[in-house]
């Protein structure tokens, strides 16, 4: 029953590591924990090592790169319309946002101009993004709280209908490989725009239902509030952006300071936390769901009939000339970035992205000391990270 | 011709214990020899006992899966058998056929105890419940007692399986469990100690007979919980007991978010099995006892409805706990382990002792004559224990500084 194996057992299991009290004396000893990569909630092939003193956290190092895929160098041996699809699999949450992004630098590059139904489809699209990906968060987070699935079956009720309306568009779920440089694919099947408005106008009161039932709970207050403070000035420092800044209290929203594609057009404010706390930075997505149905409500108004690709725009022999550009985005996570840099053949000559899941978790050390590991895991979720990204 | 007697016999139990009629095993037991009579009596006992649980814990796995699918939004189960009622029998031959591992450089013997220490104690609380008017296993005078002493054993076997496994998250789980299992085991007993007081006895036979009588024309049964020292009683039972059998709100030593499954992380297989087992054992043991503490036990709500046999209502009542349960474990959200401690000692365990004053002062206004004494009781113990609760569930949220937050908008 008890085998006996080849191999030796070590000496030591535990990585025992004294604990030192301020005069020098020895106050017991410290637990290393490996914290993934196969851990429930760590959403991926992410490591914690976590330094555990008792249940306090003493030191923190986040261990990334386990789903590598070379995703930028891949993206300097094709042409720029092959890296597309690749794209989708950076954030596989949000891969409308991800191609906008592409597109956006890729149009800058070549000096291409959308026209106004495609600006439309993309702000559409953009925004039901928005709304994915922040229902999942929410979900995920309450998820690591430990509700057991409740609140994430409901996140993924709504979230279905607006993957029902990217599979009509673009034919897939989750990869939708839909923007083009200089438009759209396809234009909108016949319909789509009432499934959407259906869709759009449900939201608000799921969203009622879903801050009915949890952001007055008390035990969810009381397990995010005062956790994992980010404070406004390390959070500039660290160029975090997205809703993990604007909970620290900056007002920075890439929709608004760039004003890319026409959202000049649109009225919508921005929600900014004052705490920088788990607790602000799951309102500020529930708010910024909110602003996201305004938008939507607007473009679904008023979205134009016309063409969705600019005319000047080619895919076979797509050369742009020599040059370089960086397109960003408000993604659904933060700031979304595509450097390029063309030599004027069919590839890029440097392929860069700036994810902002890698860049939000940075931080993740300076939230995460001093607390407990109970809370490790849900500040984690609060960064909202997609390992596809960080590890691309 | 002693073959005819055995099976008279077997049949006499069953009838007798159907239709609810003492003495159910006498003519069983006369077929065999009377040196032999003690044990056959107490198999005859054992095994109704462990066949009718272990049936249940299929069922209330089941229900569970199904139950959570329903809050959840999904369907659970359905492919196994018609809606997938042979869902646990899959679940149990899968456990049986795993691989049953044990760490390398875990403590073999210590890892293979555990389990077994585990289940022992959660099988011998239910030697003192009673199920039915005449179905009572042992019938103890000092049964509560009994009960306490075994369900406190099972903490030692939560720390042997986290020790012996020799894994961090094993180690991490069993010391939130030692230290949430001995806090609430205070706030559970002292909430029992209440109707032992007014009971005054520690036997489970006692303490259901004195809830036996039926107020207002036999539709108010006499029940402890229709008391303001019971419902609070009850009320602190329920939440300790959730604790105690480490649901959710209170699964911290196998958060499963945080710490994979604490004490259960390295075990797999028939052993894996037998822990969860003596988890939902532990939950029906614990169900069973409130029952019988403060919902009468086996005796029915409405007198008239005293001739359904008395077992069903004990089943009836255990399983509405049940589903309580489950409907709690698929709403909240799970606590923070030093949240949770200072709800045990800061609040659970204040008003659970400040609920033995208010059962001894209705015990003493028992003798009030002047009308409307039964009114007056009841609101001088609702007040008694609804005011500290109120101004102590109100200092103690104001010390956590939560507040109500606003938001900017920047446009």
């Amino acid at each position: 029953m008890f085998m006996e194996t080849a191999i030796d057992t070590p000496e030591s299991k535990y990585e025992i590591l004294p604990k030192t009290l301020s005069n020098g004396e020895m106050d017991g000893e410290l637990l290393e924990v490996a914290m993934g990569p196969q851990h429930p909630s760590t959403h991926g092939v992410f490591r914690m090592d976590v330094v555990l003193d008792g249940e306090k956290v003493v030191k923190l190092k986040p261990v990334f790169g386990y789903l590598h895929r070379n995703h930028e160098k891949i993206a300097e041996n094709t042409t720029y319309l092959a890296s597309m699809p690749y794209t989708d699999r950076l954030d596989y949450l949000c891969s409308m946002t991800n191609n906008w992004a592409y597109a956006l630098s890729v149009e800058k590059l070549a000096g291409l101009q959308p026209p106004e139904r495609a600006e439309y489809i993309r702000i559409i699209t953009g925004e039901l993004t928005r709304l994915v990906n922040h229902t999942c968060l929410v979900g995920f987070l309450l998820q690591d709280m430990g509700a057991l699935g409740t609140p994430l079956m409901y996140a993924f009720r709504e979230r279905e209908m607006i993957l029902d309306l990217f599979e009509s568009l673009s034919g897939s779920r989750m990869m939708c490989n839909y923007m083009r440089f200089g438009g759209c694919r396809v234009d909108l099947p016949a319909g789509w725009l009432e499934q959407a408005k259906r869709a759009v106008d449900s939201y608000s009161g799921f969203l009622d239902e879903f801050e009915k039932l949890l952001t007055e709970n008390e035990i969810l207050v009381a397990r995010t509030q005062g956790i994992g403070v980010l404070p406004p000035d390390l959070a500039v420092n660290a160029s975090i952006t997205g809703p993990m800044l604007r909970a620290s209290g900056v007002n920075y929203d890439i929709r608004k300071v760039d004003k890319y594609g026409i959202y000049d057009r649109f009225e919508f404010r921005v929600p900014l936390g004052d705490h920088g706390d788990v607790y602000d930075r799951y309102m500020i997505r529930l708010l910024e769901m909110r602003e996201s149905v305004k938008i939507l409500n607007q473009a679904l108004r008023d979205i134009p009939a016309g063409p969705i690709v600019d005319p000047k725009a080619k895919l076979r022999g797509f050369r742009p000339k020599v040059g370089e550009a960086y397109g960003r985005i408000e993604g659904p996570k933060g700031e979304l970035g595509f450097y390029l840099i063309s030599d004027g053949t069919p590839n890029p000559y440097r392929y860069r992205v700036r994810p902002p899941s890698l860049i939000n978790l940075t931080v993740l050390e300076d939230m995460c000391l001093g607390q407990d590991v109970a809370d490790v895991v849900i500040i984690l979720g609060s960064v909202d990270i997609v390992l596809g990204e960080v590890d691309r | 011709m002693i073959i005819g007697e055995f099976f008279r016999g077997l049949f006499l139990m069953i009838w007798r214990v159907a239709t609810d009629q003492p003495e159910a095993k006498a003519d069983l037991l006369a077929v065999f020899p009377p040196s032999a009579r003690p044990v056959i009596s107490a198999v005859l006992t054992v095994s109704p006992i462990i066949g009718i649980f272990a049936t249940l814990f299929a069922l209330t796995t089941l229900l569970e899966r199904k139950g959570l699918g329903r809050i959840q939004n999904r369907l659970g189960p359905n492919r196994v058998g018609p809606f997938g009622i042979l869902q646990p029998v899959a679940d149990g031959l899968k456990m049986l056929t795993k691989e049953d591992i044990i760490p390398r450089s875990a403590d073999a013997l210590v890892h293979f105890l555990a389990p077994v220490v585990l289940a022992v104690p959660t099988i011998l609380a239910f030697a003192v419940l009673p199920y039915g008017r005449n179905l009572v296993p042992v019938d103890m005078d000092a049964g509560i007692l009994f009960f306490f002493a075994v369900g406190a054993s099972t903490e030692l076997a939560i720390f042997m399986a986290g020790w012996s496994s020799r894994n961090k998250y094993s180690l991490l789980g069993a010391m939130r469990a030692i230290a949430q299992m001995i806090s609430y085991e205070i706030p559970l007993i002292i909430s029992s100690v209440s109707v032992i007081m007014i009971a005054g006895s520690l036997s489970p036979v006692e303490i259901i007979a004195q809830q036996g009588r039926y107020l207002a024309g036999g539709f108010v049964p006499h029940w402890f919980v229709l008391t303001p020292w019971g419902l609070a009683g009850f009320i602190m039972f329920l939440i300790a007991s959730l604790a105690e059998s480490n649901r959710s709100p209170f699964d911290i030593p196998e958060a499963e978010s945080e710490l994979i499954a604490g004490h259960l992380t390295e075990y797999s297989g028939f052993k894996y099995a037998l822990f969860f087992m003596a988890e939902y054992f532990g939950m029906f043991a614990v169900s069973g006892l409130a029952v019988t503490l403060f919902l009468g036990g086996w005796h029915a709500p409405f007198e008239f409805l005293e001739i359904v046999p008395s077992y069903v209502w004990f089943f009836a009542k255990l399983m509405g706990l049940v589903c309580l349960f489950i409907w709690v474990r698929g709403t909240v959200p799970r606590l923070r382990v030093d949240q949770l401690l200072n709800f045990a000692w800061k609040f659970m365990l204040p008003l659970s002792l400040l609920n033995l004053v208010v059962a001894a002062v209705w015990h003493f206004t028992a003798a009030w004559e002047f009308p409307g004494a039964g009114l007056g009781r009841w609101l001088l113990g609702a007040v008694m224990i609804g005011v500290p609760y109120v101004w102590l569930g109100r200092a103690l949220s104001g010390s956590k500084k939560i507040t109500q937050r606003t938001y900017r908008f920047a446009d």
